[in-house]
C-alpha cells in the first residue's frame, strides 16, 4: 500500500493521458495499467466547443483519481493560476507542478517551481513537484510543504531511462519519509524496474505508453515492471560480486576418479 | 467593448462574465476561468463585470502527462 498525501492506493504506476491515438486505446491502456492516478491538463476551450467536456466525461469514466498538472507554465504567475483553475474544475487539491525553464530539455525551473509550491501549499493544495534529482531543491520543495517529490530520470518524453543512478539512490537515502515517484524519461518496462529497485515508491509515465505500438499491451508490461521492482526492493537483493560463486553445493560430489 | 477571450480579439455588448460567455456559446461543468489573470469562480460569474480591453481565459480539461 502507497500513503500519497492522505490517499492510500496500491498500484505504483501513475500513467498521463496524452498522446494516445485515440480515446478508446486511452481507455484501454488506463485499465490495463491498473492505474489508481492519472494526469491531465488544461487548455484553451475554443467558442462553442464542446472537446473539453467529452474528455472531461471520458476521463471521469475511468474511475481513477485525477492528477491535474500545470504543464506548459514557465512562471509561478501561471503556474499557480493555472492550478486554481485546475482546482476549480477537477475538484481536487491535488496539483501536479510543472514550471518548465529550458525548452529543448523541458528542465524544471527550479527556483520558480519552489516559489509556486510555496504558495500553492500555503493555499492547501497538495503539490507535486515535478522537479530535478538536486538534494538541495528537493530539500527547498520539502521545506515549502511538499511530501511527495517527482525527480526526472530523463527528460520528458526522450525515452531514455535513468541517467544518473547515483543521484536517484542518494535523493532516495536522503529523503526515506518523503514519498518519491520518478517523473519523465521513462522510456521501457526495465526503466521502471530498475527505478522502483532502488526504493522509489511510484513511476509516472505517458509517452512511453501511449506511443508503443499496442499501448494496452505496453501498459500492462509496465505493470508488471513496476511491481517486479517493488517486490525486488521489498525482498532485498543480492550485491554483485566480482567472482563466481557455485550455487549447487559442492559437499557430497560423486568421485568418478 | 473590446475584450480578448483566449487570445482572441472580441468586439462585443456584454457587461458581466457570465453573459460573455453565454453569447460565445461557452457552456459546461467543465469550464474554468480567469480575469486579467486571476481566477473567477464559477459562482462569481454572473457579478462578476467586464471592463473594456480584459483579458479572459476560458479552460477546459485536456489530455496531459
Amino acid at each position: 500500500m502507497l500513503q500519497v498525501y492522505d490517499t492510500e492506493i496500491t498500484s505504483r504506476l501513475f500513467l498521463g493521458t496524452a498522446g494516445y491515438p485515440s480515446p478508446a486505446v486511452l481507455s484501454d491502456a488506463v485499465r490495463a495499467s491498473g492505474t489508481q492516478i492519472i494526469t491531465v491538463s488544461l487548455r484553451r476551450e475554443t467558442a462553442g466547443g464542446k472537446a473539453g467536456g467529452a474528455f472531461f466525461e471520458l476521463i471521469r469514466g475511468l474511475g481513477t483519481k485525477i492528477l491535474p498538472n500545470t504543464a506548459g507554465c514557465h512562471t509561478t504567475k501561471e503556474a499557480v493560476l493555472t492550478a486554481k483553475m485546475a482546482r476549480e474544475v477537477f475538484k481536487t487539491n491535488w496539483i501536479k507542478l510543472e514550471v518548465i525553464g529550458n525548452q529543448d530539455t523541458l528542465q524544471p525551473d527550479v527556483f520558480a517551481l519552489v516559489e509556486a509550491a510555496r504558495i500553492l501549499s500555503n493555499e492547501g493544495f497538495e503539490v507535486f513537484p515535478y522537479t530535478t534529482d538536486d538534494l538541495v531543491v528537493a530539500e527547498r520543495l520539502v521545506e515549502a510543504g511538499c511530501r511527495v517529490l517527482m525527480p526526472w530520470c530523463a527528460p520528458i518524453g526522450s525515452a531514455m531511462g535513468p541517467q544518473n543512478l547515483s543521484a536517484l539512490r542518494s535523493m532516495r537515502a536522503h529523503f526515506p519519509d518523503v514519498t518519491l515517484i520518478v517523473d519523465a524519461g521513462i522510456g521501457r518496462p526495465s526503466h521502471a524496474t530498475t527505478v522502483m529497485e532502488l526504493g522509489f515508491d511510484a513511476v509516472l509515465l505517458n509517452t512511453a505508453v501511449a506511443g508503443a505500438g499496442n499501448p494496452a499491451v505496453m501498459a500492462s508490461g509496465f505493470a508488471k515492471a513496476v511491481e517486479a521492482g517493488r517486490l525486488a526492493f521489498e525482498a532485498g537483493m543480492l550485491e554483485p560480486r566480482d567472482m563466481a560463486v557455485p550455487s549447487t553445493p559442492v559437499i557430497g560430489k560423486a568421485v568418478f576418479s | 467593448m473590446n475584450l480578448n477571450v483566449n487570445g482572441e480579439e472580441h468586439e462585443i455588448a456584454c457587461s458581466t462574465l457570465a453573459e460573455l460567455m453565454a453569447a460565445l456559446d461557452y457552456e459546461g461543468s467543465w469550464l474554468a476561468t480567469a480575469v486579467n489573470g486571476e481566477l473567477v469562480h464559477a459562482a462569481d460569474r454572473d457579478g462578476w463585470r467586464l471592463r473594456d480591453h480584459d483579458r479572459i481565459e476560458i479552460l477546459s480539461p485536456m489530455k496531459g502527462g
